[in-house]
């Protein structure tokens, strides 16, 4: 269990969020015109790494607002916190 | 060849103190080639090893493990065994799996104290009583043993559930699979090193791979921190860090990894002599032999390899637990830890040859891996002898998220994932 700094609401415990999987994952800009292969990498690859993951997070039960996290997955450490369409930060 | 484990060799070495018993297997130096590596030193790769070489006649095999046998989520598991899934792709392969349960002990001459003493699955609303009968008629169009309770026979089946209508999400009925049951978990790990130490398996312990080395579109061998070992063919059953194997091979799997916990209550006389799960409310308890009552909770909804988890989730488990057995209000919780479990977007696992020549994935089992381990050995070492899979794990290929074929068992077991 973690505290999460919403960019809207200040820090809060992490059991009021929602992780939202992996970020900066583009819908497709033409659909129509995807292979199978492009659709099974957009819809189920993920990169699910061990150290500096970026993600998506929704303040479910607070202002319900999504924004972004750069977090740690081996030791759980919140890295930045930024919000949606901000550009992410280069390691 | 090993002593046999038996009732004259207990004896024997009773007269020694216990002292001379012979090492179970041996820690093994790695080798500079051998035909099959296998990534991961669990209950299901050394299954994978213990197959390769019992029925696929291999002789040059190693099993490399970055910490020590079993110490993964083999020795974190709830131990639960069952078959009783709703698609006729799992029913096979999970009831494969139980069948070779039901004689492993012997086949390994060693006791896995495999204990059939039934899982029950509860329903707590009407979609669930629908879910559930819909589910024992498709098992049993498969051969797999499944019955339908109402409340009353819940009740009589395990007297301290608490079945009254007020609670609430009260029981309205439930499934039964008698053949089902729990075993011990460490032993399945042991066993299978014991026997796959036998048939001449290398098994390198505190040994991680680094790096896969390809050359093209196939694999030359693992780069390791007891050096670099050749290989031809790799067979990766690294449960949570599947990915990050599979990323020093350059390829991605439709795996995300986060963490699962359980906790044991401090030991008391018996009290539940089968398994109870409720999906609804998210609580499962067993009680193992040393007394304990073994509980798992949920999975967090974030990704993680830390092997902790979110208190709220234990907390959330408990409370259904309380509500369910009300005798248990006094308990006190002896142990809390977390594993990390690799989860598929349809909750079924990935038992598959890759895009590179050499490279096999066994991954994918999620919150449920421990009741498959011999099936899952037996079906992985098939495909990695065969460079095909089986029937019975065809299904479960990499390709399916591609083609769209997925084994969906998420919402539709009512399994604990």
């Amino acid at each position: 269990m973690f505290i999460i700094n919403c960019p809207y609401c200040g820090e809060r415990d992490q059991q009021e969020f929602k992780a939202g999987g992996e970020a900066h994952i583009e819908r497709p800009k033409q659909p129509t015109e995807l292979s199978d292969d492009e659709w099974a990498e957009y819809l189920f690859m993920r990169k699910n790494i061990k150290g500096v993951q970026f993600e998506r997070w929704n303040h479910a039960h607070g202002c319900r607002k999504w924004f972004n996290m750069v977090r740690d997955t081996s030791n759980d450490e919140i890295k930045l916190i930024y919000k949606m369409g901000e550009k992410p930060p280069v390691e | 060849m090993k002593n046999k484990y038996s009732v004259f060799s207990l004896i024997k070495n009773a007269f020694s103190y216990h002292e001379n018993w012979e090492k179970a297997w041996k820690d093994a130096t790695p080798k500079k080639e051998y035909d099959v590596v296998i990534v991961g030193g669990g209950g299901h790769g050394l299954a994978t090893a213990y197959y390769l070489a019992k029925k696929h006649n291999m002789k040059n095999i190693a099993v490399v493990e970055k910490g020590w046998i079993g110490g993964g989520n083999t020795g974190r598991n709830t131990t639960i065994i069952r078959s009783n899934y709703l698609w006729d792709a799992s029913a096979g392969l999970y009831d494969h799996a139980l069948k070779i349960w039901e004689g492993l002990s012997q086949e390994l001459n060693y006791n896995v104290m495999f204990s059939q003493r039934g899982v029950m699955n509860l329903a707590h609303n009407l979609q669930d009583v629908r879910d559930l009968k819909r589910r024992t008629h498709a098992n049993r169009l498969n051969g797999i043993d499944a019955v339908y309770l109402n409340t009353d026979e819940v009740k009589k089946f395990c007297p301290i559930i608490n079945t009254s209508p007020d609670i609430r999400y009260p029981v309205l009925g439930g499934t039964l699979q008698r053949r089902a049951g729990t075993a011990r978990h460490d032993a399945v790990a042991w066993g299978y090193a014991r026997g796959a130490d036998e048939m001449g398996v290398d098994i390198i312990q505190n040994c991680e791979v680094k790096g896969i080395k390809r050359n093209g579109d196939s694999v030359e061998g693992i780069e390791t921190t007891k050096g670099f070992i050749k290989t031809k063919k790799i067979g990766v059953v690294a449960a949570g860090h599947s990915s990050v194997i599979a990323n020093m091979a350059g390829l991605r799997l439709p795996l995300e990894s986060k963490p699962l916990q359980a906790l044991v209550s401090e030991p008391v006389k018996p009290i539940i002599d089968t398994v109870v799960m409720s999906n609804a409310v998210h609580a499962y308890v067993s009680q193992s032999d040393k007394g304990e009552l073994v509980i798992g909770a949920g999975t967090d909804d974030y990704v993680s390899y830390s092997q902790k988890g979110s208190h709220q989730i234990v907390e959330g488990t408990l409370n259904a637990i309380l509500e369910l057995y009300p005798i248990f209000s006094r308990m006190r919780m002896l142990r809390q830890w977390g594993g990390i479990v690799d989860i598929c977007p349809d909750a079924s696992p990935i038992l598959s040859k890759t895009a590179i020549k050499g490279l096999y994935f066994n991954c994918g089992w999620g919150t449920g891996g421990f009741k498959a381990t011999p099936g899952s050995g037996d079906l992985f070492a098939h495909t990695i002898a065969n460079d095909e899979p089986h029937k019975l794990n065809a299904a479960f290929n990499l390709n399916r998220f591609v083609s769209g074929d997925l084994v969906d068992e998420h919402g539709a077991a009512a399994v604990a994932h």
